[in-house]
C-alpha cells in the first residue's frame, strides 16, 4: 500500500467528493431541521396537468440555468485557465434574440426551433468574440470577457427595443415549466439533454483530452500537434451554446425578459460551481459532473435559506459563511491534511486488528 | 455684383430667421439615467422627450449616464453652453453642490426630478419626486379595505436599502405589527429578480404553510410569484385563492389586472415633465413659483382589478 501523503488515492471519481459532501451536509442539516423538507408529492398545476412538487424538485428545477452554464464554464476554465464573467450578459442577449424572433410572428414549434437556432448562432458569435480575444490575442479571460460583461445587458436592451417585452404561449410555458402529461419540470429535462450531448461529445471525440492537455501545458500540447487556439475557441463556442440554452429556459420560465435582472450575477455562481466541483481554476484536469453537482449544492443552499426564513438582510451573509466552509474544505491544504489523517487511520486500524488477533 | 447682393440679402434673412427661432425656443439641459436602466426610466425619458420637444417650443439637450461623474461633467457642459434651464435626475445623491452653485451663479434655474440631491434647498427651484412610502400606504389601505378574515402574506422585497423597497415595505410591516389578524408568512428579498421571487414562493408552497396574499414590491417579482402559483395549482386573482399585488404599472401587468389574474397594482409615476414644464412657463412669464414646499410629490394611484379600464392601461401603463 502506498501511504505517502501525496500518494493518497482519491480514485477516479474522488474529485466529486467535495461537491457530494457539500450536498450531503446541506441535506443532513435539513433532515435535522425539518424532515418534511424532503417531501416530494404529486399535485395539479393550473393547466390541469399532474406535476411533481417539493423542495427537492425546486432545487433541481431552480438550478437548471446555473447547471448548464457551469458545464460550459468548466470547459473554458479547463482550456484557458481563466473564467468567462460575461455569461449572464450573454445568456440575456441570447434570451432577447429568442424573444425578438418569437414576437415577430405566431409562436409554433417551428418558430421556437428557428428562434433557438438563431439565438445559438448569436451566442456562438459572441462566444467567438470572447474566444478570439483569449486565444488569439492572449488576453486574460476575465479581462477579455469584461467587455461583454459591461455592455452585454445594454445590447440585450437594444435588441429588446424596450424594457420588459413579454411572450405568452402554451408552448413557451411548456418549455419553462411543464410539458402536459410529463410531471417532471422541463428545465430539468433540458439539463439532462445538454449533459447527455456533452458526454457523447467527450466519449466520441478527443475534445475532452485535448482541452485538458491545453490547460495543463500549452506548449507541450502544441508540440504534440494540438492547436491550443482552436481548442480554446471551441470551449468558448460550447459555452456560448450553453448560455443560449440557459437564456431560453430563463425567458420561458417567466414568459418575460428583463435585461436588468435576468440571470444577474450568475457568472459568480457558475465560477463557484466549477470551484466546488473540484476543478482547478487554473486550468487542466476537469470533471463536468463536479460542476453540475456544485450548481445543485449552491441551489440547495439557497432553497434551504428560504425554507429557514432567514431575514432578507442576512441571506448573503449566511450564504457566504457556508461557501467559505465549502471552499476551505476543498482547499489543497485541508485535502492534504485529510489525506495524512486517512493514511494514519488506515495504518492504525490493521495494526489494532493484528494486536486483537 | 447684383448676384452678390442677392446672396447677401438671402444670407441675412437666414440669419434673422435662425435668431428669431432661437429667441422663441427655450433651451433645457436634461441630465438623466439611460433609458436602458429600467422600464421606469424608459417611460421617464420618453415623457421628457415628448414634453420638451421642438413642437412645444423647447430645444432639449440630453445626457444619459448611470455614473455620477459623467452626469456632473454633462451638467457643467450644459451650464457652459448657456442653457436656460437645467433638469437633473442624479445617479447619486451627493457631490452636486459645486455644479448647482455654478448654475446659480450663471442664473440658470435648476429642477430636480425623480431623485433628490443632498444639498441646500436654495440651490434648486423645485424637485418633482415620487413618494415611495405613499405608494406603500396606498397599497396597504387597499388591502385593509378588502376586509379579509385573515391576512397571511408573502412579502417579496426589492433590493434591500433602495428607496422603493423601504417605502413599500414599511407601511406593510407597520400594519402587520398593529393588526392581530395580519401575519407575514414569508418576508424575503428577491432583489427585483423575477426568477428569485418564484423560488421564494415555491419554498412557502413546499412548506405547506397557508397564505392568501402576495405583496410583491414590483411587477416583475409579482409575475415570478404567479408563475410559482400556476405550477402548483393555486388560483390567483379576483375572487380566487390568492390576492396578487404588484407595483410600477407596467402595461403587461395592468393587462393581468384587467383579465382578473392579479388584484392590485400601485403606480410609480415617471411622468414629471409636465409639472416641470408648467413651472418653467411660469418663470418665463415672469411669475414667481410660490411653492409651499420645494419638494413636489407626483400624484400616484393604485389600480384595483375590479375597477381598472382599458383607458387606464393606455394612460398609465409603462412600456409596451
Amino acid at each position: 500500500m502506498k501511504a505517502s501523503a501525496s500518494g493518497f488515492r482519491w480514485g477516479k471519481h474522488a474529485q466529486l467528493l467535495v461537491p457530494l459532501l457539500s450536498i450531503l451536509l446541506i441535506m443532513v442539516f435539513n433532515l435535522f431541521r425539518d424532515p418534511s423538507f424532503f417531501s416530494v408529492y404529486m399535485s395539479t398545476n393550473n393547466l390541469g396537468n399532474p406535476v411533481l412538487a417539493g423542495n427537492l424538485i425546486s432545487i433541481l428545477n431552480g438550478a437548471s440555468e446555473l447547471a448548464i452554464i457551469a458545464m460550459g464554464m468548466t470547459l473554458v476554465t479547463a482550456a484557458c485557465g481563466g473564467q468567462d464573467i460575461s455569461v449572464g450578459a450573454l445568456a440575456t442577449i441570447a434570451g432577447s434574440v429568442f424573444v425578438k424572433i418569437l414576437r415577430a410572428g405566431e409562436i409554433t414549434m417551428g418558430a421556437i426551433a428557428v428562434a433557438f437556432l438563431c439565438c445559438c448562432v448569436v451566442a456562438m458569435l459572441f462566444g467567438a468574440f470572447n474566444g478570439t480575444l483569449v486565444s488569439v490575442f492572449k488576453i486574460q479571460p476575465m479581462i477579455a470577457t469584461l467587455v461583454l460583461f459591461t455592455c452585454g445587458r445594454s445590447i440585450a436592451y437594444w435588441i429588446n427595443g424596450g424594457a420588459t417585452p413579454t411572450i405568452s404561449s402554451p408552448l413557451i410555458t411548456a418549455i419553462g415549466s411543464f410539458i402536459p402529461g410529463c410531471p417532471i419540470p422541463t428545465p430539468i429535462l433540458i439539463v439532462a439533454a445538454v449533459a447527455l450531448i456533452l458526454s457523447l461529445i467527450f466519449r466520441f471525440t478527443t475534445l475532452g483530452l485535448y482541452t485538458q492537455t491545453v490547460g495543463i501545458n500549452q506548449r507541450a500540447a502544441r508540440l504534440n500537434g494540438i492547436n491550443p487556439t482552436l481548442i480554446k475557441l471551441a470551449s468558448f463556442l460550447v459555452l456560448g451554446v450553453c448560455c443560449a440554452a440557459a437564456g431560453c429556459i430563463s425567458v420561458s420560465r417567466l414568459s418575460l425578459i428583463n435585461h436588468e435582472t435576468m440571470l444577474l450575477e450568475i457568472e459568480m455562481d457558475a465560477i463557484l460551481a466549477v470551484a466546488i466541483g473540484g476543478n482547478a481554476l487554473g486550468g487542466g484536469k476537469f470533471k463536468i459532473t463536479g460542476s453540475v453537482l456544485g450548481a445543485y449544492a449552491i441551489q440547495a443552499l439557497t432553497t434551504t435559506l428560504y425554507a429557514m426564513k432567514v431575514p432578507s438582510t442576512d441571506v448573503k451573509a449566511y450564504k457566504a459563511i457556508v461557501i467559505i466552509l465549502i471552499v476551505v474544505a476543498s482547499s489543497p491544504v485541508v485535502k492534504q491534511a485529510a489525506a495524512r489523517l486517512w493514511t494514519k487511520i488506515k495504518a492504525r486500524v490493521p495494526a489494532k486488528k493484528e494486536a486483537a488477533a | 455684383m447684383k448676384k452678390f447682393a442677392r446672396l447677401f440679402v438671402a444670407l441675412m434673412m437666414v440669419c434673422i430667421m435662425t435668431i428669431g427661432v432661437a429667441a422663441a425656443e427655450i433651451t433645457v439641459g436634461i441630465v438623466n439615467n439611460p433609458p436602458s436602466e429600467s422600464g421606469y426610466r424608459e417611460a421617464n425619458v420618453k415623457d421628457f422627450e415628448a414634453v420638451f420637444s421642438a413642437e412645444n417650443g423647447y430645444a432639449a439637450k440630453t445626457a444619459y449616464s448611470l455614473k455620477n461623474d459623467e452626469q456632473l461633467s454633462a451638467a457643467q457642459q450644459f451650464i457652459t453652453d448657456g442653457v436656460d434651464y437645467l433638469l437633473i435626475s442624479a445617479a447619486e445623491t451627493t457631490g452636486w453642490d459645486a455644479v448647482l452653485a455654478s448654475a446659480q451663479e450663471n442664473g440658470i434655474p435648476v429642477f430636480l426630478f425623480d431623485r433628490m440631491i443632498d444639498c441646500d434647498e436654495s440651490l434648486y427651484e423645485a424637485a418633482v419626486v415620487s413618494d415611495m412610502a405613499n405608494q406603500g400606504k396606498l397599497a396597504v389601505e387597499w388591502l385593509i379595505a378588502q376586509n379579509l378574515e385573515a391576512y397571511n402574506i408573502i412579502h417579496i422585497q426589492g433590493a434591500m436599502g433602495s428607496d422603493a423597497q423601504i417605502g413599500r415595505t414599511n407601511p406593510l410591516v407597520e400594519q402587520v405589527n398593529a393588526a392581530e389578524n395580519w401575519k407575514i408568512v414569508m418576508q424575503q428579498t428577491a432583489t427585483w429578480d423575477e426568477a428569485t421571487a418564484k423560488q421564494i414562493v415555491e419554498s412557502v408552497i413546499n412548506s405547506k404553510e397557508a397564505f392568501n396574499i402576495i405583496y410583491a414590491e414590483n411587477d416583475g417579482m409579482a409575475k415570478g410569484a404567479v408563475a410559482a402559483l400556476d405550477e402548483n395549482g393555486i388560483t390567483h386573482g379576483v375572487g380566487k385563492d390568492v390576492i396578487v399585488m404588484g407595483f410600477d404599472c407596467n402595461r403587461w401587468a395592468l393587462r393581468e389586472l384587467l383579465a382578473g389574474n392579479w388584484n392590485y397594482d400601485g403606480q410609480c409615476s415617471p411622468f414629471q415633465a409636465a409639472v416641470i414644464a408648467e413651472m418653467i412657463q411660469k418663470l418665463e412669464a415672469g411669475e414667481a413659483l410660490n411653492l409651499e414646499s420645494k419638494k413636489i410629490i407626483s400624484e400616484e394611484k393604485g389600480f384595483d382589478a375590479t375597477t381598472i379600464t382599458q383607458a387606464d392601461i393606455d394612460t398609465y401603463g409603462l412600456g409596451e
